[in-house]
């Protein structure tokens, strides 16, 4: 079990509209501690000299709940693929490194303070439509109707989008596409939810356009970065069912 | 008719107007490159002049070409505002940004587009323009049929090293625009399938390579070898 001394580079940020500032802090972390741990054992440095913490987000720490957003070294979640923040390990990270952190950017996620940004843009995307509107049943109930295996499989990993936020960090254009996508092909491909789709996707899209996010234009950044490796067919799936409720839609 | 401001005032909407336009572009490409070719005959112009006079006056052709001015003028306009919309809502920018598994183009395509433009009102300044607004042109007469020079003219200008070097940034502006563009368009209308993406993914680059490689034979063949 070995030691890592690193400089950490962290953005510094009182309330919503400070304008901030980059802080450098030397931490020296285990190897086998998570990013937040980490960011913990700063905190705690920086409680015992009475100065104030980094504010941050985290919740479950095992990659589901996807609240633990920051950008680490230019990358929302850092740099290992399909790996949240909590599950990045600090091995790997060199000895002696500067790590930057910094909050996730785009208009639609106002900065709070220091990482944490408001992404209540995406619960209220949701709302708009991302939901069944009637009691499907318990869970034996899913059985009573048979679904093709490649739909359920398609639907399946859709779902395991945990709304962290990342595709919208990662977006040159602040495009919340990846995350609307993956909630409308989620519902979409199961008969449960295929019944309400075109209402579905007018709201989400009219939610996700009011909510200030950028259009997409194909970059591919956002799958790129993606914690659960949702791919970019979810949004040509997301177009079709838009273009289809605009076109033969009531 | 309400329905369709509203589809066309949503972001999808916008892009799918976006890869419309830029697909029928696409296709004048194609078309616009095959009838230039004949620049490369060695009949002192006569077949290309023909043709010229024959793409100004049949009235069919004319109706199809202000529907390419108005989609060429959409495109430009439409996807300036949507870059400049979307670049105010990308806020600040990282400090340190290492994005992963992307193009350049598709992060430039605004940039590329600006330079396109650029080029193609250079581009019909001196000959579109020349040919249809002006009496600049020297006539010719083949066979009794009297129609402007305007090989003479193209041929002058590429003579001019600025306007070759200049044209062939334009393309190799345009190669990039069409690499992400060509199967972008795709992706936008919803074309996304592994039936056919690896097919129109390949073609897209084939294209963006082919095609503008092909104009550039025009001018440098003309620079080089019809002094
Ligand atoms: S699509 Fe991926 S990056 Fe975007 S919110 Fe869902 S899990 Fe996060
Ligand atoms: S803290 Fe829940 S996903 Fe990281």
């Amino acid at each position: 079990m070995s030691d890592l001394h690193l400089n950490i580079k962290v953005w510094r940020q009182n309330q919503k509209n400070d304008s901030g500032h980059f802080e450098t802090y030397k931490v020296t972390a285990n190897e086998h501690m998570s990013f937040l741990e980490m960011l913990d054992v700063l905190n705690e440095q920086l409680v015992r000299e009475k100065k104030d913490p980094v504010a941050f987000e985290h919740d479950c720490r095992e990659g589901i709940c996807g609240t633990c957003s920051m950008v680490i070294n230019g990358q929302p979640h850092g740099p290992l693929a399909a790996t949240t923040t909590c599950q990045l390990h600090m091995r790997f990270f060199k000895e002696g490194e500067t790590i930057v952190v910094e909050p996730f950017r785009a208009s639609a996620f106002p900065v709070l303070k220091d990482l944490v940004v408001d992404r209540s843009s995406f619960d209220r995307i949701i709302q708009s439509g991302g939901f069944i509107s009637v009691n499907t049943g318990q869970a034996p109930d899913g059985n009573a109707i048979p679904i093709e295996k490649d739909k359920a499989g398609k639907s399946f990993e859709a779902a395991a989008c945990i709304g962290c936020g990342a595709c919208v960090a990662a977006c040159p254009n602040g495009s919340a596409m990846l995350f609307t996508s993956a909630k409308v092909t989620h519902l979409g491909l199961l008969p449960q939810g295929k019944v309400e789709e075109e209402k579905r996707v007018q709201a989400m899209v009219a939610q996700m356009d009011k909510e200030g996010f950028g259009m997409c234009s194909n970059i591919g950044a956002c799958e790129a970065e993606c914690p659960k490796e949702i791919k970019l067919e979810n949004i040509a799936y997301l177009n079709r069912a838009y273009l289809k409720s605009v076109f033969s839609g009531e | 008719m309400q329905w369709l401001v509203q589809f066309f005032s949503s972001g999808i909407g916008k892009k799918v107007l976006m890869s419309l336009t830029g697909l029928f572009l696409i296709l004048f490409l194609i078309v616009h490159l095959i009838g230039n070719l004949q620049l490369l005959k060695d009949d002192g112009g006569q077949a290309f002049n023909l043709y010229a006079d024959f793409m100004v006056h049949n009235p069919l052709i004319k109706t199809i070409s202000y529907g390419l001015y108005f989609f060429i003028l959409l495109h430009a306009v439409l996807g300036l505002l949507i870059a400049a919309y979307n670049r105010k809502l990308k806020g600040q920018k990282y400090a340190v940004s290492n994005s992963q598994k992307t193009t350049w183009a598709s992060k430039n395509m605004a940039l590329l587009g600006i330079l396109i433009l650029a080029f193609i009102f250079l581009h019909m300044g001196d000959f579109w323009f020349k040919m249809k607004f002006t009496d600049q042109l020297n006539l010719q007469t083949y066979d009794g049929v009297t129609v402007k020079d305007l090989y003479a003219r193209v041929s002058i200008a590429y003579q001019e090293l600025w306007i070759v070097v200049a044209y062939l940034v334009g393309l190799f502006a345009l190669g990039f625009h069409l690499w992400h563009g060509f199967q972008s368009a795709f992706q936008t209308l919803g074309l996304n399938h592994k039936k056919y993406t690896p097919t129109i993914k390949g073609l897209g680059k084939i294209y963006s390579l082919v095609i503008p490689l092909a104009y550039a034979i025009i001018p440098i063949y003309h620079y080089f070898f019809m002094k």
